[in-house]
């Protein structure tokens, strides 16, 4: 399971990459941190949103629904927990549940190795984030919350050029095949 | 356990993870006053199945109470016939009997009132038996002080004259009859006339001059001058007055409801009694009502009134 195979898919055929041992947890322990520590420290930064990067990219990477969308689950409550208890457990699973998801199928299907199709993914997956935090807010909480502003283009694009080269980053802790 | 394909095994985790979630979310999210989510919600759901419930329930239960449970509808229904024809007795007595205390309590309120004048109460007890008298028979007699010729009244009015006494029994001669008269005049201008009977529900007043003035609406008594009724009796109110020659035709209202008595008092003496002032008040002339004839100028030429025995 450690070992990197490939994934038969038609006739093209996608690589499935696999991490060092504790990758995915201490990377996504990280970024939690980091995530926390914004707001404190950095507040212009506050439209970073690592987590969801991370989601991205491991679900890229992995291209397999079910352990993406578990592991979109698990870092959208781990960061719900985070963010106080005006934020309900499930607000940011729910958004990073299906962006676990369809990242990782999307992956099995396409090359997403390469830095334009990282970028306009993850642009897609943070707008995508949002809709879907939108609607959970609008249906579910009852709170008025628009659909689409300005801040929150300049933040897909600020999240999709910073995802580039932290997935570049992140690409190191592969092991190789 | 149904088997789930594997290619849709990662669908299906998408949708429990998701659900868990949303369900997560709805236990802990409370919206103002509806209580949490996770309550209205499951509200929701339910009311409507329970609404149906209810409308389906109250269906049957109408279609079973109308249609089928309708065995002893038939019994049931004649018996509370038989219990609302009694019921309507029992109210029409009641209705009886309160009427009888009102009027009984207006009678002890007049006696009351003229404690001083002897008379005695009495309850008609029959009336004439054809059309061609106006008698009722009362349940005083000779053993309760009554003679011939003593006056017959009511809280409201003059009713007549006792004509025939027995020992405990007697006969009146109503205003209504023809052959009936009684020593009256108008209360404003005190122009004497005798009223009588014509056999109708209305009086007549007669011998009044036609340049006499009387106008419709007011009030007649008793003149005294007859020897059976104290003076300022009510007899009845002016209802038409038409010239005539050389006296005025007058029909009047009985002052007293001579087609209902039930109770009534004879005076043993004759003196004045105590009736509502009522009469006088309105005794002055009816604004805008036609007057009858040419005032007088000279005093009321009538003769005295005169009772035929």
């Amino acid at each position: 399971m450690n070992d990197t195979f490939e994934l038969r898919h038609g006739d093209t055929h996608i690589e499935v990459h696999k991490f060092f041992p504790g990758a995915i947890a201490g990377v996504t322990l990280l970024a939690l941190t980091l995530q926390a520590a914004f707001p404190v420290y950095v507040r212009r930064l506050d439209f970073l949103d690592l987590p969801l990067l991370i989601t991205i990219y491991f679900g890229l990477s992995r291209r397999n629904p079910s352990t993406g969308l578990l592991l979109g689950t698990t870092i959208g409550l781990l960061q719900d927990s985070l963010s106080g208890p005006t934020v309900p457990l499930g607000l940011y699973g729910i958004a990073k549940t299906v962006v676990g998801y369809l990242a990782s199928s999307i992956g099995a299907r396409l090359d997403t190795e390469h830095p334009l199709a990282r970028f306009a993914l993850t642009a897609g997956f943070f707008v995508l984030h949002q809709a879907v935090m939108v609607l959970t807010r609008r249906l579910l909480l009852a709170q008025p919350e628009p659909w689409f502003n300005m801040h929150l283009v300049m933040a897909a694009g600020v999240n999709a050029v910073l995802g580039v080269p932290l997935f570049l980053l992140l690409d190191r802790l592969r092991r190789s095949s | 356990m149904v088997a789930i394909p594997s290619r849709h095994r990662s669908l299906a985790l998408l949708a429990g993870v998701l659900l868990a979630q949303i369900l997560m979310l709805a236990v802990q999210i409370k919206r103002d006053s509806r209580g949490r989510l996770i309550r209205v919600w499951a509200v929701s759901t339910v009311t409507p199945f329970e609404r149906a419930g209810a409308w389906g329930v109250g269906n049957v239960r109408g279609v079973w109470h109308h249609y089928f449970a309708l065995r002893n509808t038939s019994r049931e229904n004649e018996a509370l016939r038989t219990e609302n024809d009694a019921l309507k007795l029992a109210m029409s007595q009641l209705q009886s009997k309160a009427a009888e205390a009102d009027r009984l309590g207006a009678l002890l309120q007049f006696k009351a009132s003229n404690e001083k004048v002897a008379m005695v109460g009495a309850r008609v007890i029959g009336a004439s038996a054809g059309t061609a008298s106006r008698t009722i028979e009362i349940d005083r007699g000779e053993r309760d002080g009554i003679h011939r010729n003593q006056a017959v009244i009511t809280p409201d009015g003059a009713v007549g004259k006792v004509i025939e006494v027995y020992r405990d029994s007697a006969q009146v001669l109503l205003l209504t009859d023809k052959d009936s008269g009684i020593g009256a005049m108008l209360v404003g201008s005190r122009i004497q006339g005798p009223v009588g009977g014509t056999g109708e529900p209305m009086l007549t007043m007669k011998y009044v001059a036609t340049e006499e003035t009387v106008n419709v609406g007011e009030k007649i008594v008793t003149s005294g001058m007859d020897k059976i009724f104290p003076r300022d009796v009510p007899v009845g109110t002016v209802l038409e007055v038409k010239a005539g020659n050389p006296f005025k035709q007058i029909r009047l209202t009985p002052a007293a409801k001579l087609d209902r008595l039930e109770e009534v008092f004879v005076l043993l003496t004759q003196e004045p009694l105590e009736f509502q002032k009522e009469a006088e008040a309105q005794s002055a002339p009816v604004p805008g009502t036609p007057a009858q004839g040419v005032p007088a100028e000279t005093p009321a030429t009538a003769p005295p009134a005169a009772v035929k025995p």
